[in-house]
Order: structure tokens, then C-alpha cells, then sequence
């Protein structure tokens, strides 16, 4: 046994000149954004006020970037993938068997845990509390933890670019093929650590915005007046809790196999690869309703406030999500009916499936109906809203047309299917995210995204999106199966080349997402957000400032119906004066700790040491991330106090422009 | 809690009452509520453990069943020490509502030995077996079953870990307010592991036995 | 905003999809059947879109429709800036969708145990049974009828259906031919059943259908669906071949990794071998080398 177990210099790809062009590259970057940070002297208001934050706003924010920057990475996946498929007609194309497994491997792990997941998940953070008018999450500690434990699985992932390798299994490392004797390289090791330290952040996150949304809510709001966002984030955290686990324990005994020789899902000994095909779907199918729920409830956040109107059935989309999230959990079954469970098994999962359409179906009627009548604002993120209602109804139907066993025996695993979930993933999840992200960013920031760059990245997403999968649906119908790293049919070819200038057409997109990025960071000055209400909105996030200060409310609201801040709002223009001035206290908010990321740094050198084996450092890592919780655990002051006169300043700006905002006299104010 | 019982109240339940009076709970509740779902996202990973171990059962691949391998006197015995060990925590609970420090410190050193003698137990059972040729690379089931009964040990050794770090904190910091919480959610912990233990005990070892 | 050129897009967006499915049925895909469960699968595909499209076709334009007549700008519109609730509306949109669901739930079940792989296809002709195992990365292919086998080539008779036993050596696969129908995991100890038939004659391309490793995409094979005349014509020429008996060392030997397989087959078939590589889990590890898959 070595010092450095498994690893070695032939550990480094030094024959596959493209990860480490692109890793070299991708740490020029980091470093240079590094060195321009510490010359500048930003390193100190770095660590400060995000690294070490415990503030959910910021959190919030940082994992809406871990997004960004992972979707980057995950799309020049796409890129390789599509540009090989369009070349490799009858040849091998560019990307040999070996990389281009790896490589549609990490896009899947890396879209879902590390794209998707961390933008919602940031979303939800960032918006949850100030929904429900309290000052932080339950367990603002943790949700550090959380986040950094995310970033260390994704740091994890992305270590394998130069040292070692990727799985080549896809990205739900299907035994036997992820079994030590058929996959002896440390590739499937890297995925099962990444996914059990991030998915115990994930874990963790979704206890926290549970325990928030069902014991921290403002005096009034009681669950029938909480926004739709919160409730479909309840909805979607009640999913991690319920099934995170189970991804844990289906990892964990793939694991046990290849550390310890157990025979869970070997071909040997009585292994059930069933099982694992069975477990890992058990989590699988709760997940994409995890990532589509907040962007349901992200959609009737904003249909209803660019219409100008409460949500269409609000009792109805409750339900619905409700219902949903019940449903997901019986439908796992669907992911394989080609293992011949027979017909009574299929059909019954079959119609569970298509069960989950229903409501589905009420949430789309209702927010048609939420438009009609309405005085609908076409800003940027309407328009996503109305592309998302277009492309989710067509990826729903090929949805619940493969959820139809005897279409699916011949659709499944195709390209069909490959068209089916990008549709719902990016025409639903992605664009929820861009959208909410769009929406909440002055809130974020305190000024808004330029709308003409935003509205071009609109159009080229949604044009690049039907380009590159379109042609996909009909290569299924083909006989096209996914995960070809070359094919002979000659008439595939043209289908192909087709999808890969749809990529061609999203990476136009992406660029002009990061020239509004830009755009709106140069002219941030003429695009500040005075009002703290760019958008006229309806729930409480909207009655504090932008960004708002670390406590979110001076004084908790006191809720009064449904749509919270639009009954404020109403009532101030109705008496021509807002509420009365409140008596202001100091208020105590947890203090900033380096807990997060130090036993992230931690969870770090343990994930790398097991999957090289390096055990002295496995040791050192356990022992490491405990000793920085007692540290944590031994601090004598939490919590530090934000005086009065702070607290009443802040908020007396905040009345002032509220009053402004509401075109109030002066003496509205008192 | 009046928060809880207006939103379980149907009369409630609507536009016209006043939902959630008081706004955010106590820390106090916060924090052992969201112990709870913690630990109910635990029950859930073993809940895939026990589904592994039942469809494994009889995958023995020729090996030995759990017939032929379990005693039944060995595991009563560590099922006896946990028990135990769980009724020492609640002690510790006591001297923690009594604020009685060396109470306190003696109950839960009793837990915590009580607890390691349940692990030595299980550490010469699953050594014993290994010995015998029976370990987890023996067959499926043996798989299942060491994986099962160590995840339950694997959490009892945390919570050795926790319960020592518990005793260091009340004995250095005294019963303020965030360690009582701290204690209150470790009892939690440690209780919850005896539940699972009794299913454990009940599924794998008594209709093990019986074949 | 949404001005003529944009519904005209989406218009012409919707053409092309129709012109895709058109062009794809002249390919040979799912849409091209060439046997009963194939033609079973595509009518029931059909009979789904067609359903769905029913709501799904409104939705869009009503989409579109309300998106363009409510906003901002048009004065002409219904202004309802209270309008949150309807009952009768509410009880519409759950009973569209859930009379769609209940409607298309019944194809679902009834098509489930039609088209149901392990159900033996009624058939004036004689089942002739084939034994499939998956290796990596050929397919090979055992007539126990016919005491031969071959790799990577399937040549069945039209018109008599095929029970297929399908099993792997190793990884899973999946045993797909388009034109045919149903495909089936092939998964190492387990033994499945899918029924099939050919009634044209032709060559078809058949696949794996489930990812399993680096030579994953050279997993290909042909079936020719020939008449009876000619299939006895390629038995009796496969049983003059020259090459060795298919036993057990001589399969542990095939299984081996290797891609890009030319189709071969073997003169003589041990008796019952399929069953023993399925109670033996496919080909067991201490009989391949056990780096065999990576260098």
C-alpha cells in the first residue's frame, strides 16, 4: 500500500490532449479571476461577507453561480457530443469510444446534480424565506454546509478531468457495467463520491427549507396564503427528504461492491442488478419532479405577476402540486418496462404515469387562465414562460406517450426518449430557472437584467432547442438508440447535422445570457431598482428593499390574505398612507461561519482519497470535517445584534421609497 | 403551539381566521423538528436496506443461510445492552431537566458503554462470521445483511463519536440554551437507533432463525 | 409581439414535424413495421398522439391566442384583474385531462397484455424458439432447433414466429429490432421471453438498445427474414461449415470483449448450453480475464 494508494503520474491523460487543454484553460481562468480578485483587495470582502455567509440570500445567489458555471461545463459536454454525432457517419468521428462515454456521462451527472439542482435549489433559498416574511432559513449554519458540500462534489467531478477519469457507465452507473470487473478505473468512483457528499448537501438543504417553510412563517401567513413558489419548493423538499436517502443507500451498497467485494449487484453470488435498476429509479423519478415543481411554482410567479392577476385556481395548483408529489413516487416502474415485469405490472404503472398528466394538465389550464384577462407585460421572462407552456405541453405528450408500455418497448432508450426528457428538462426546468432567474435578480442585486440581451438569449434558446431535438424525436422513430459514439445509416446523417447547429444555436443563446450579464453590470448605474418592486409584484419579497438588508424585515410582516404584499400595496393606496410607523428593536442574526466550507475542504480530500485510495487521508479528512463541527459547536456567541438605530435607518429608506414608489405624500410615512 | 393547532383546526382553515398568530416558532421547536425529518430521512435509508436484505434473503448462492449462522443468544444480549443504553440516555434526560451535571456525565457515560459493549458485540459476531467464511463476500445475502446490521452500527459508532463530544460540551459550556438542544436532538438520535434495532432484530435475526 | 410572422413560424414549425414523421416512415424505423407486434406497437403510437394532440393542439393555441389578445397594450380586451376563481372552470380542467387519462389508461392496459413479450403470438405456423445472449459486444444467436448458432446474423423464416430466449453474458443489453417490435433487457441469470414475428421478407437492422461499454455502438447485427426454403438452405449450409462445436469453453472463449464482430456461426451446438450460461450468470469471472474490459 502506497502513500498515494491508486495514484500515480500515469493517473494524468497525458495522451488525450482535450480535458487537460480545457482543464488548463478552465484554471487559467480561475486563477486569473483569483489574482484580479486579491489585487484589488476584494479577497477579504470575499471571505467575509459570501464565502463564510450564512445568509440565505447569499447562499442563495452562490448557488444560482455554481449553476452558471457548471451549465458551461455541462453544455461543451453537449457540444462535443452533438459535434461528434454530426461527423461520425460512418467513421469514428473525433472523440474515440473511451472519452466520449466519459463525456456523455458527466453531461447527465453534471446537468442534473450540478446544473438543475443547485439553480433551483439556489432559487428557493434565495426566495423562500423572504416569501414567507422571516429573517433566514431554520438552520442558517447548515445551509452553508449544504452549499459547500455541493461545490465539493462538483469540485470532485471536475477533478476527474485530469486526474484519472470519468465513469463510461452513463449517468446512472448501471451494474454490472459499474462493477469492479467491468469497470476496474476509479471513473464510477468519482461518481458515487461526488454524488454521496454533494447529495448529503442536498439531503441536509431540502431538511432545512422543510423545517422553514413548515414552522418559520411570518404572524397570518398560514399554508393557504404561503405563494405558489413556496409551496411547490415544500413540495419539491419533501421529495429530497423522502428520496435523497434512497440514492444514498442504492450509492452506498454500489460501493460496498466495488470497495469490499459484497455482491449486491454482481452477475456473481446472487447480486440482483434488478434491484439497483429498481432503487435508483425509486430516487430517479422523485428527482425530476424535485427539479420541475419550483419551476412550476417559478412560472406562476411570474404569469401571474406580469398579468396583472392573482393565480388562476390557487387551491387547485395546491393540490395539484400536492398530488404530484405524492404520484412521483409511484411511478418509478415506468423507467424500465423493457425488463419484462410483465403486463400487469406495466399497465398499472403505465396509468400511474399518465395519472401525473392530470394534474399537469390542471396546472397548464390554470395558467392560461391566469393570462386571460389580464394586461400582459411582455418582458423577457414572460416570454420564457409562454416558450415553457408551448414546449412542456409537447414534452408532456411524448411523455406520457412513452408511459404507454407497448409504445414504449419500441421507444425506449432511443433518441425519442433523449428528445422527450431534454424537452421537459430545458423547455421546463431551464427555463424556469432563466426566467426566476431573470425575476429575482434585482432582488439579488439591486438592479435589473438588460431586457434586449435577454430577450435575444430567449429567442435563440428556443430556436436552438427545437433545431437540436426535434430531429431527435424523429431519429427515434428511426431506430436511432442513444449513446452512439458512431452509426452507419446513412439517413440519420442529415437529422444529426441538423441537431448539432440547434447546439450551435444555444451557444448563440448562452453568449448573449453572458452579454446581458455583462451589459446590465456596465449599466447598472441607470438600471437600479429604487422601489425594491421592479415589477409590480405580489408577495412579500417584494415589500423589502433590493437586495434586501441581511434581516429582510425590519419588522416581520403581518400577513392578511393571500397575495401578502398586493393587499398591503392596495391598502396604502386606498388610505394614501402606508402602515403605522413601527416600533423598531434591535435584531439578532447568525454570524457569519467558516464551517461551510472548511468541512467542505474536508469532504473534499476525503471524497479524493477514496477514490484513489489513500486511506491515511481518508482518516484525516473524517477527522478534519469533525473537529471543524466542534469548533463550530464550541463558539460561545451565535448570534451578533444589528442596533436599532441601524434597524430604523434602513427601514425608514425602505418606507421612503415605498412611498415613492405608491406616489404617497410625505406625511404618508409617519 | 398554537401555530400547529390552527392549521390542523378545519374551522381554520381559510381566508376569514388569522393562520400562524405568532409567526416563526421557538428555536427550541425549529430545531428538534427539523431533527425529526432528519431522522425520518434516516428511517428511509434504512427503509432500502431492509428492501435490499428481503430481496437478497435467500440469494445465499449455495453459501449458508441466516439458519445456519445466527445465535440468537448473542444478539439478545446486545439487544439487551442497547436497550439499556437507551434507558441510561433517558436518565441522562432527567439529569439534564435537573440541571444535575454529574448526573448527567454518569448517565451518559453509562449510555455511551453501554453502547460500545453493544458494538463489540456486533464487531465478534461479524468477525466470528468472517472467520467461518460467511463474510459479505460469501453471497448476496451475506451482503445484505452485513450491510444492514453495520449501517446500524456504523450510526451507533456516530453517535458514540457525538454522545462523547456531548459530555465534553455540557461539561465545559454547562446546560445553556443551544446545547440542551443539542442533547435533545442526540436522545432523539439515540432512540431512534433502538427502534430501528427492534425491526432489525425482529426481521433479520428471530425469522432468520426460523428460517 | 406576437405578430403574424411568428404564428406563421409556428405554423410552418409544425408542418415540418408532420413532414419528419412522413419522412421517417419511408426510413426503416418503428414507423415501418414488418411484422404483427411491430404494426401492434406503431397503431397504438399513433392512436396516443392522436389523443393527446386533441388537448394538446388547443393548449398551444390557446397559448398563443391569450398571450397575444391580453396583452398589455390592447384595449379591446376583457380586463378582469380580480378573476381568480371559477368552479366551473375548475371542474373542466380537472376532467379534460383526467377523461384523456382514463381514455388513453385503457389503451395502456389493453395494449400492456396484447403486446405483452412473453405472450406467444397466435400463428397458423410453428413457434421456432431462438436463444439470444448478449456478450461484449456481438450478439450470438442459438438455434437448439436446429443444433446451430451464429454471431451477429439472425436468420428467421417468415411468418413462423420466433420465441426468443434472451439472456447476457455480462453487462446488460437490449435486444431491439425496430422493424420487428418489442425490445427486452438482456440481463446476465436472467432468462427472458419475447415472441416475434417477421412477415416480409428483407434484412433488418437489429441493435442493442441498452449502453454497455466502449464497443457499445459496433453492436449491431442483421436479421434476414427469408422463406422457409431458403432458411433451410442457410441451416443446412451453417451445419457444412467448417469451425468448431459451440460448448461451453468455446462460448467462455466468444465472450471475451471484442467489436466490430463480422457475423459468423458455428456447425454444432452443445445441448442446453443457453441454460447453463444463464444459471451460471453469464460467463463467470474466473474464467475471463479479470481486467478484460479496460487496459
Amino acid at each position: 500500500m502506497s502513500f498515494t494508494g491508486k495514484l500515480g503520474w500515469d493517473s494524468i491523460p497525458f495522451q488525450e490532449p482535450l480535458p487537460l487543454v480545457s482543464a488548463a484553460v478552465i484554471g487559467a481562468v480561475l486563477l486569473g479571476v483569483f489574482v484580479w480578485v486579491w489585487r484589488r483587495g476584494h479577497l477579504p470582502y470575499l471571505w467575509k461577507e459570501w464565502i463564510t455567509s450564512v445568509d440565505h440570500k447569499r447562499i442563495g445567489v452562490m448557488y444560482c453561480l455554481l449553476a452558471g458555471v457548471m451549465l458551461l461545463r455541462g453544455f461543451s459536454d453537449a457540444l462535443l457530443m452533438r459535434s461528434q454525432q454530426a461527423i461520425a457517419y460512418g467513421n469514428g468521428g473525433y472523440l474515440p469510444p473511451d472519452h466520449y462515454d466519459q463525456i456523455f456521462s458527466a453531461h447527465g451527472t453534471i446537468m442534473i446534480f450540478f446544473v438543475a439542482m443547485p439553480f433551483m435549489i439556489g432559487l428557493m433559498n434565495f426566495v423562500v424565506p423572504l416569501q414567507l416574511g422571516v429573517r433566514d432559513v431554520a438552520f442558517p449554519t447548515l445551509n452553508s454546509v449544504s452549499f459547500w458540500l455541493t461545490c465539493s462534489g462538483a469540485l470532485l467531478i471536475n477533478m476527474s478531468l485530469v486526474i484519472g477519469e470519468f465513469a463510461k457507465t452513463g449517468w446512472l452507473v448501471y451494474p454490472p457495467l459499474s462493477e469492479l470487473r467491468f469497470s476496474p478505473g476509479v471513473g464510477v468512483d468519482y461518481y458515487l463520491w461526488a454524488l454521496q457528499i454533494s447529495g448529503m448537501g442536498t439531503l441536509l438543504s431540502g431538511v432545512n427549507l422543510v423545517t422553514t417553510i413548515l414552522k418559520m412563517r411570518a404572524p397570518g401567513m398560514g399554508y393557504s396564503r404561503m405563494p405558489m413558489f413556496t409551496w411547490t419548493s415544500l413540495a419539491s423538499n419533501l421529495l429530497i427528504v423522502a428520496s435523497f436517502p434512497v440514492l444514498t443507500a442504492v450509492l452506498a451498497m454500489l460501493i460496498l461492491d466495488r470497495y469490499l467485494g459484497f455482491h449486491f449487484f454482481t452477475p456473481e453470488a446472487g447480486g440482483n442488478q434488478m434491484m439497483f435498476v429498481n432503487l435508483i429509479w425509486a430516487w430517479g423519478h422523485p428527482e425530476v419532479y424535485i427539479l420541475i415543481l419550483p419551476a412550476f411554482g417559478v412560472f406562476s410567479e411570474i404569469i401571474s405577476t406580469f398579468s396583472s392577476k392573482p393565480l388562476f385556481g390557487y387551491r387547485s395548483m395546491v393540490i395539484a402540486t400536492m398530488v404530484i408529489c405524492i404520484l412521483s413516487f409511484m411511478v418509478w416502474l415506468h423507467h424500465f418496462f423493457t425488463m419484462g415485469a410483465g403486463a400487469d405490472v406495466n399497465g398499472f404503472f403505465g396509468i400511474t404515469t399518465m395519472i401525473i398528466a392530470v394534474p399537469t394538465g390542471v396546472k397548464v389550464f390554470n395558467w392560461l387562465f391566469t393570462m386571460y384577462g389580464g394586461r400582459i407585460r411582455y418582458t423577457s421572462m414572460m416570454l420564457w414562460s409562454i416558450g415553457f407552456i408551448v414546449t412542456f405541453v409537447i414534452g408532456g405528450m411524448t411523455g406520457v406517450m412513452l408511459a404507454v408500455p407497448p409504445a414504449d418497448f419500441v421507444l425506449h432508450n432511443s433518441l425519442f426518449l433523449v428528445a422527450h426528457f431534454h424537452n421537459v428538462i430545458i423547455g421546463g426546468v431551464l427555463f424556469g430557472a432563466f426566467a426566476g432567474f431573470t425575476f429575482w435578480f434585482p432582488k439579488m442585486f439591486g438592479f435589473t437584467l438588460d431586457e434586449r440581451w435577454g430577450k435575444r438569449a430567449f429567442w435563440l434558446w428556443l430556436s436552438g432547442f427545437y433545431l437540436a431535438f426535434m430531429p431527435l424525436y424523429v431519429l427515434g422513430l428511426m431506430g436511432m438508440t442513444r449513446r452512439m459514439q458512431h452509426y452507419d445509416v446513412p439517413g440519420w446523417h442529415p437529422w444529426l447535422i441538423a441537431a448539432g447547429l440547434g447546439a450551435l444555436l444555444i451557444l448563440a443563446g448562452i453568449g448573449c445570457q453572458i452579454m446581458m450579464l455583462y451589459v446590465s453590470i456596465r449599466t447598472r448605474k441607470d438600471r437600479i431598482d429604487e422601489s425594491g418592486d421592479p415589477w409590480d409584484g405580489r408577495t412579500l419579497e417584494w415589500i423589502t428593499t433590493s437586495p434586501p438588508p441581511a434581516f429582510n424585515f425590519a419588522v416581520l410582516p403581518d400577513v392578511k390574505g393571500e397575495e401578502a404584499y398586493w393587499g398591503i400595496k392596495a391598502k396604502a393606496r386606498e388610505n394614501r398612507r402606508l402602515s403605522d410607523r413601527p416600533d423598531y428593536e434591535p435584531i439578532e442574526m447568525p454570524r457569519n461561519s467558516p464551517t461551510g466550507i472548511v468541512s467542505a475542504f474536508f469532504a473534499t480530500a476525503m471524497g479524493f482519497a477514496l477514490i484513489w485510495h489513500i486511506w491515511w487521508l481518508v482518516i484525516l479528512g473524517f477527522f478534519g470535517a469533525w473537529g471543524t463541527f466542534i469548533v463550530f459547536a464550541w463558539r460561545d456567541k451565535a448570534e451578533y445584534e444589528i442596533p436599532v438605530e441601524e434597524v430604523e435607518r434602513l427601514d425608514q429608506a425602505r418606507r421612503r421609497s415605498k412611498a415613492t414608489l405608491l406616489d404617497l405624500p410625505e406625511e404618508a410615512l409617519s | 403551539m398554537s401555530q400547529t393547532a390552527n392549521a390542523h383546526d378545519p374551522n381554520k382553515w381559510g381566508r376569514d381566521s388569522e393562520p400562524n398568530p405568532d409567526g416563526p416558532a421557538p428555536k427550541r421547536i425549529v430545531v428538534s423538528y427539523g431533527f425529526w425529518i432528519f431522522l425520518l430521512s434516516d428511517f428511509i435509508l434504512f427503509a432500502c436496506f431492509f428492501a435490499a436484505y428481503a430481496v437478497l434473503k435467500d440469494a445465499t448462492a449455495g453459501g449458508p443461510s441466516g439458519k445456519d449462522l445466527f445465535e440468537l443468544k448473542l444478539v439478545e444480549a446486545e439487544t439487551v445492552l442497547l436497550l439499556l443504553s437507551s434507558f441510561a440516555c433517558g436518565m441522562a434526560g432527567i439529569g439534564t431537566l435537573a440541571r444535575d451535571m454529574r448526573w448527567f456525565q454518569i448517565a451518559m457515560a453509562a449510555t455511551g458503554l453501554l453502547g460500545a459493549g453493544f458494538l463489540a458485540l456486533e464487531a465478534y459476531e461479524f468477525l466470528h462470521l468472517i472467520g467461518e467464511g460467511a463474510g459479505p463476500g460469501r453471497s448476496a445475502f451475506l451482503s445484505a445483511f452485513f450491510a444492514l446490521v453495520g449501517c446500524h452500527g456504523l450510526h451507533v459508532t456516530l453517535g458514540l463519536l457525538w454522545l462523547t463530544t456531548m459530555m465534553a460540551q455540557a461539561w465545559s459550556k454547562g446546560f445553556r440554551e443551544d446545547i440542551l438542544r443539542r442533547i435533545l436532538c442526540f436522545s432523539l438520535f439515540w432512540h431512534a437507533l433502538d427502534i430501528i434495532w427492534v425491526a432489525l432484530f425482529t426481521m433479520i435475526y428471530l425469522m432468520g432463525v426460523r428460517g | 409581439m406576437f405578430r403574424d410572422p411568428r404564428l406563421a413560424r409556428i405554423s410552418a414549425r409544425f408542418a415540418g414535424l408532420g413532414l419528419c414523421v412522413v419522412l421517417a416512415a419511408c426510413e426503416p424505423g418503428i414507423l415501418n413495421p414488418a411484422g404483427p407486434i411491430a404494426a401492434g406497437e406503431r397503431s397504438i403510437f399513433f392512436n396516443a398522439l392522436a389523443v393527446m394532440l386533441a388537448i394538446v393542439v388547443p393548449v398551444i393555441v390557446l397559448a398563443f391566442a391569450f398571450g397575444w389578445w391580453f396583452r398589455a397594450g390592447n384595449t379591446r380586451a376583457k380586463h378582469l384583474p380580480e378573476w381568480a376563481y371559477s368552479g366551473r372552470l375548475e371542474l373542466l380542467v380537472w376532467s379534460i385531462p383526467a377523461l384523456a387519462i382514463m381514455f388513453l389508461g385503457g389503451i395502456a392496459w389493453i395494449g400492456s397484455h396484447d403486446l405483452d413479450p412473453p405472450k406467444p403470438i397466435a400463428s397458423k405456423a410453428k413457434t421456432m424458439t431462438v436463444e439470444v445472449v448478449a456478450t461484449d459486444w456481438k450478439w450470438l444467436f442459438l438455434y437448439p432447433e436446429q443444433g446451430i448458432a451464429t454471431i451477429n446474423r439472425l436468420v428467421v423464416p417468415v411468418g413462423t414466429p420466433v420465441k426468443f430466449r434472451i439472456t447476457s453474458a455480462g453487462v446488460m443489453n437490449s435486444f431491439f429490432v425496430p422493424q420487428l417490435g418489442s425490445q427486452i433487457y438482456a440481463m446476465s441469470g436472467m432468462d427472458s421471453t419475447l415472441h416475434l414475428r417477421a412477415d416480409r421478407t428483407g434484412r433488418y437492422r437489429g441493435l442493442s438498445a441498452h449502453y454497455s461499454g466502449e464497443g457499445f455502438a459496433d453492436m449491431n447485427f442483421f436479421v434476414d427474414a427469408v422463406p422457409q426454403g431458403a432458411f433451410d438452405r442457410f441451416v443446412a449450409t451453417a451445419k457444412a461449415g467448417q469451425g468448431k462445436t459451440l460448448d461451453w469453453n468455446e462460448f467462455v472463449a466468444m465472450a471475451r470483449p471484442s467489436r466490430n464482430v463480422r457475423p459468423a456461426s458455428y456447425p454444432r451446438l452443445q445441448p442446453g448450453l443457453y441454460d447453463r450460461i444463464v444459471m451460471k450468470n453469464g460467463a463467470p469471472e474466473g474464467e475471463q480475464a479479470k481486467d478484460g474490459r479496460e487496459q
